[in-house]
């Protein structure tokens, strides 16, 4: 049984509930509010201890402004963002102030899609693993820094003795590890990883992945992996959520929804991953239109005007996310009723 | 069944000259395209793919320079007398890269689809109007008809109601849209061979499949040959017909798609494939990933480029000699000590 | 729990070590000096390989030191007249005689021309003036420390006075001048420089990191400040200054405005590198890693920005120095008798002494020599802090 389905029974370590983001979109010289940009709009989801939840979605679908604002790198507009504290009380991230945060910096850190962006390029390795040490924990000592950054090095899969190297002296793979260092030297549980291997080669990516699978293992921590690659979302995540102009389309464990897909996009999008062998070729039914603009969105079911099985009543009435399958919701008025193609293991 | 190639690529190299030293980008690469083929060109960064197809083009920026090798070309429309052989090849490599011959070859005859939709077009004129320029630069034709031909390449682009988007700027389409009319362009002068480097990368994964279908299904009405150049190995095994794999400048191993995805031979080939996560990998597993990272292109190593992170490394060969590209069964060419022993001696 | 699938990495540990990005061709401990270079090395081995920059520093190193201590290079007291010595032509100064190092320069004689009634010079060959290093002339204090007397070059006879670049109208000595113009000019363009950084950092850090209200506020009062016509705006500030004042107060004065305009270009800079930096991911990931925001400001957004402000500095010093020398030339900077190179330029304003004194243009080569270097020297540096814009 995979963790993820028996993990319901427990309480959710982080528990998002209509979560909305909306950009101001304005113009002209007295910047005249003339609509929003609805990036996240009414986002409800759980994550349980332990597991890893993968958000994947096309590019513009709000999963990483969802997942910044689940850290409060940017404030959301409305919803709350319950998270259960080491303690056992449950506060909600959403409220908070930045000086009311702080403690929780501890618990919930995050991994970035650009290893060379997120690294302060005017900062050694023991400045920046160090860096949370000393602004949570207010560790002083050099020595003790210094050890804690090694055994932290050493975790990753970095030498100790590079602690005094810049990052121009690392490639792209090894940053990554240097910001998966400082995302865990506070012995995170939840940690939020923004396409964490999409700017890597494709022989590096595997072995962050095996890295970011071996620490899950050693330190139970548990994952919000956002991603556009459903190969690697699959390959790595227990549940999947699918996103689609700011709404969540449908959410079920890994291998049910790669197997039976309950929301026409979750199939389109699967039918479209290249896959890596040359005799399924056929496959590829492409989807057509493109993503509508999240300022601007269709009528109805977003997803109605590219949707192969489209009726009527799409395009009156936005289909809410529901329990189709006992674990797996969907947001779709036929939910079960379309027989839809998922990929064969 | 083999026919003659349109394009023959013979250990081409393309270094670059900067303060700090030189950089091989290509050093050698060898590979043939025919006609209504497609050869892909994958490896990670740094393998020197791009630079390849830079290279054929002559549009490889300073200071990097084509140093060696040949590129040999059959012309299909334009006539080139100075360096016309005797079978009809002209070598692309010897000529000026600003002369009127490569020009009349550039675009009329070998046409680019660049990696970055954004930067191709010209923000300040409209899409039909860089349309017809392109066209009335190769073909003798008024306004009138180029304004006809670029219409009709809208139309089998996909661009719906090219009319309109005939007098749109590249800013006000979408990302499908440009990659579409970005085709359009490259298709302007009907080209016999055309070179698409990473035409997909910067779009999402539907958008990536309608091109990826509409670029299959133009190949084969125009029996076009396209070198499709990418690091993608699930788009290489879904478009191409013939796979070069790449490493660090040189061809590591080059055969029909079949057989390098279902019987790879070179370590190199082999461990790529094992690594990446497709659909149908078992979830949650530890990938056989490839140990190391990619070296410098300042710090090749001797010998072998793949021989430090290679499980099969053979010490005292692999990294003293380099290994050949040589047949290894049917059209499948690997370079590889493994497969064909390090001669004696030295 | 559920099945998970047995997580057995390959290779164990040690298989994830990757090599560090390598070098060309250098030996490790090459290669780790250059690993563990923080950021200001790794500029000063870029600029490093800039020559032109290079040699632009070294002339202004020289220029500095000019400045520093015009005491010692001067060969008199710049404010001294002599009524019969004026317009005495240059006087190159000889380093070696007989292949030693002996300096002298040439004598001059004046002679009256009869119908004229104006002195003439003639370097009279016949005569030689030997010179000598670090001789006492007359007391100078240095930097306001000490009192020296020492200089760098004086006749061995203390009665004969030598003009090494001619003389003036009022037979003030022109190399003397010149010296201690160098030294005002170049403090000038120092002081308004520093203060213009003060107050761009300061409020196009504030504007840029807190947004909002604050920003439209400083930004359009940099826009009406950039929108103002300088040149009438100087004119009417310095027309303003009373003439009581005195000359320090004047010069003090004169920084000040010149850096009240100047200061918003810095500004505009600043707080658009302050807007892009708070958006990228290693400030955002500061602030995640619970980074308060004094923090933030001094230990992550200011050091990234510190090389392009010592850039964008350096190119703005030598618009001060034109800026003054202009007000100066205008009669509207600093007056006789202060000395800038501004002033020295204003003797040559008409046509009658550039043609009889052609010499008292030279503050102008002055001018130009330093300005240009310091461009390259600003060019190079900015290369050096960012190699890819």
């Amino acid at each position: 049984m995979p963790a993820g389905t028996m993990a319901q029974d427990e309480k959710p370590l982080l528990e998002v509930r209509s979560l909305k983001k909306y950009f101001p979109l304005r113009k002209g010289f007295f910047r005249r509010l003339i609509g929003q940009i609805r990036a996240v709009d009414d986002v409800s989801f759980a994550i349980y201890e332990g597991e890893t939840l993968g958000l994947v979605g096309e590019s513009g679908c709000g999963k990483t402004t969802t997942a910044r604002c689940i850290l409060r790198a940017i404030d959301p507009t409305a919803g709350q963002i319950l998270f259960r504290t080491a303690a056992g009380d449950v506060v909600d991230v959403a409220t908070l102030s930045e000086d009311e945060l702080r403690p929780l910096r501890r618990e919930m850190q995050m991994i970035f899609q650009d290893p060379y962006a997120s690294l302060n390029p005017r900062m050694n390795l023991l400045d920046i693993v160090s860096e949370p040490l000393i602004v949570i924990e207010g560790i002083k000592s050099r020595e003790e820094r210094v050890q804690r950054v090694a055994q932290m090095l050493e975790m990753v899969g970095l030498r100790p003795e590079y602690m005094l190297r810049y990052p121009h002296a690392f490639s792209g793979g090894q940053r990554q590890r240097i910001v998966i260092a400082r995302a865990l030297v506070l012995h995170p549980r939840l940690v939020v990883a923004d396409e964490p291997v999409s700017a890597l080669d494709v022989s590096v990516r595997a072995q962050v992945l095996n890295l970011m699978l071996r620490l899950q293992q050693e330190l139970s921590l548990t994952y919000l992996f956002v991603s556009h690659d459903l190969s690697v979302v699959k390959h790595i995540c227990n549940r999947v959520a699918v996103m689609y102009v700011g709404k969540l389309v449908e959410l079920a464990p890994t291998e049910e929804l790669f197997a039976r897909p309950l929301h026409p996009y979750t199939e389109a999008l699967m039918a479209a991953v290249p896959i890596p062998d040359p005799r399924i070729r056929s496959a590829m039914l492409p989807l057509e239109g493109e993503v509508p603009n999240p300022a601007n969105p269709p009528s109805g079911c977003y997803f109605h005007p590219r949707c192969r099985y489209s009726q009527p009543l799409c395009r009156e009435q936005a289909p809410p996310l529901q329990e189709a399958q006992p674990g797996h919701l969907a947001a779709c008025h036929f939910a079960g009723q379309l027989s839809l193609r998922g990929v064969s293991p | 069944m083999q026919e003659q190639p349109i394009l023959s690529v013979r250990d081409l190299r393309t270094y670059f000259f900067l303060d700090e030293g030189i950089v091989r980008a290509v050093d050698g690469v060898s590979f043939e395209v025919r006609a209504g083929e497609v050869v892909g060109l994958v490896g990670e960064s740094g393998c020197g793919k791009s630079v390849t197809g830079k290279s054929i083009l002559r549009i490889v920026e300073p200071p990097g320079r084509v140093v060696g090798g040949e590129i040999l070309y059959r012309p299909q429309k334009v006539s080139i007398q100075k360096a016309q052989q005797a079978n009809g090849f002209v070598d692309l490599a010897k000529l000026d890269p600003m002369g009127r011959e490569m020009r009349s070859i550039r675009g009329a005859e070998i046409a680019l689809i660049p990696q970055e939709p954004m930067a191709s077009f010209s923000p300040v004129h409209t899409i039909g109007f860089q349309l017809v320029e392109a066209i009335r630069l190769h073909q003798a034709v008024d306004e009138e008809e180029a304004r006809l031909i670029a219409l009709e390449r809208l139309r089998e682009v996909g661009v719906p109601s090219p009319e309109q988007r005939f007098h749109a700027y590249s800013w006000e389409l979408s990302g499908g849209l440009r990659q579409r009319a970005i085709i359009a362009m490259a298709l302007a002068c009907n080209p016999a061979l055309l070179i698409a480097d990473e035409p997909t990368t910067a779009i999402d994964v539907t958008t990536q499949a309608q091109v990826l279908n509409l670029l299959r299904s133009l190949q084969r009405e125009r029996r076009m040959a396209i070198i499709f150049i990418t690091h993608d190995l699930g788009v290489i095994a879904q478009v191409a017909s013939y796979v070069v794999v790449m490493y660090l400048g040189c061809v590591v191993e080059r055969g029909p798609v079949e057989d390098i995805f279902h019987s790879p031979q070179h370590p190199y080939t082999q461990a790529l494939l094992r690594s990446i996560p497709s659909l149908r990998t078992p979830p949650r597993s530890f990938l056989p990933a490839i140990e190391g990272s990619i070296p410098h292109p300042f710090n090749r190593p001797p010998g072998c480029p793949f021989h430090p992170r290679c499980r099969s490394f053979m010490p005292g060969t692999c990294d003293r000699q380099q290994p050949t590209l040589q047949p290894v069964q049917g059209l499948q060419w690997a370079s590889c000590f493994l497969l064909h022993p390090a001669p004696q001696g030295r | 729990m559920g099945e998970e699938p047995v997580l057995v990495p390959p290779g164990g540990r040690a298989a994830a070590e990757e090599a560090a990005v390598p070098l060309p061709g250098v030996e490790a401990k090459v290669a780790e000096a250059f690993y563990v270079a923080p950021n200001w090395k790794l500029v000063w081995w870029r600029f490093r390989r800039h020559r032109l920059a290079l040699a632009s520093g070294a002339i202004l190193l020289l220029v500095s030191v000019v400045a520093a201590i015009p005491g010692f290079f001067a060969t008199q007291d710049p404010n001294e007249a002599i009524s019969t010595e004026l317009f005495v032509p240059i006087q190159a100064v000889h380093l070696f005689d007989g292949g030693r190092l002996r300096p002298y320069v040439y004598g001059v004689r004046g002679e009256r021309n009869p119908k004229t009634l104006r002195m003439e010079w003639r370097i009279d060959p016949s005569q030689k003036i030997r010179l000598r290093f670090f001789g006492r002339g007359y007391p100078y204090s240095v930097l306001g420390l000490f009192q020296w007397d020492r200089h760098l070059l004086l006749p061995e006879e203390q009665s004969v006075r030598v003009h090494l670049l001619g003389t003036d109208r009022l037979g003030r000595d022109q190399w003397s001048r010149l010296v201690y113009g160098t030294q005002v000019s170049l403090s000038i363009g120092l002081v308004a420089v520093f203060l213009s950084i003060f107050l761009g950092i300061l409020l196009g850090g504030v504007s840029g990191y807190f947004g909002g209200w604050v920003d439209l506020v400083i930004q359009r009062a940099i826009e009406v400040l950039q929108s103002l016509p300088p040149i009438p705006i100087w004119m009417a500030l310095t027309a303003a200054l009373p003439r009581t004042w005195s000359v320090e107060r004047v010069y003090f004065a004169i920084t000040v405005i010149l850096s009240l305009i100047g200061w918003t270009t810095l500004a505009r800079e600043v707080r658009g590198r302050f807007l892009s930096l708070r958006e990228e991911d290693f400030v955002v990931a500061a602030r995640l890693a619970g980074c308060k925001r004094r923090r933030i400001i001094f230990r992550h957004i200011l050091p990234t920005m510190a090389s392009h402000i010592i850039a964008a500095s350096t190119l703005a010093i030598p618009v001060m120095i034109i800026n003054e020398t202009f007000l100066s030339f205008l009669g509207l900077g600093l007056r006789p008798p202060a000395i800038s190179w501004g002033v020295l330029l204003q003797e040559a304003q008409n046509l009658q002494s550039i043609v009889l004194a052609p010499w008292l243009l030279l503050p102008g080569l002055a001018v130009i020599i330093t300005v240009l270097c310091l461009n390259v020297l600003g060019d190079g540096l900015r290369d050096a802090a960012d190699p890819y814009h």
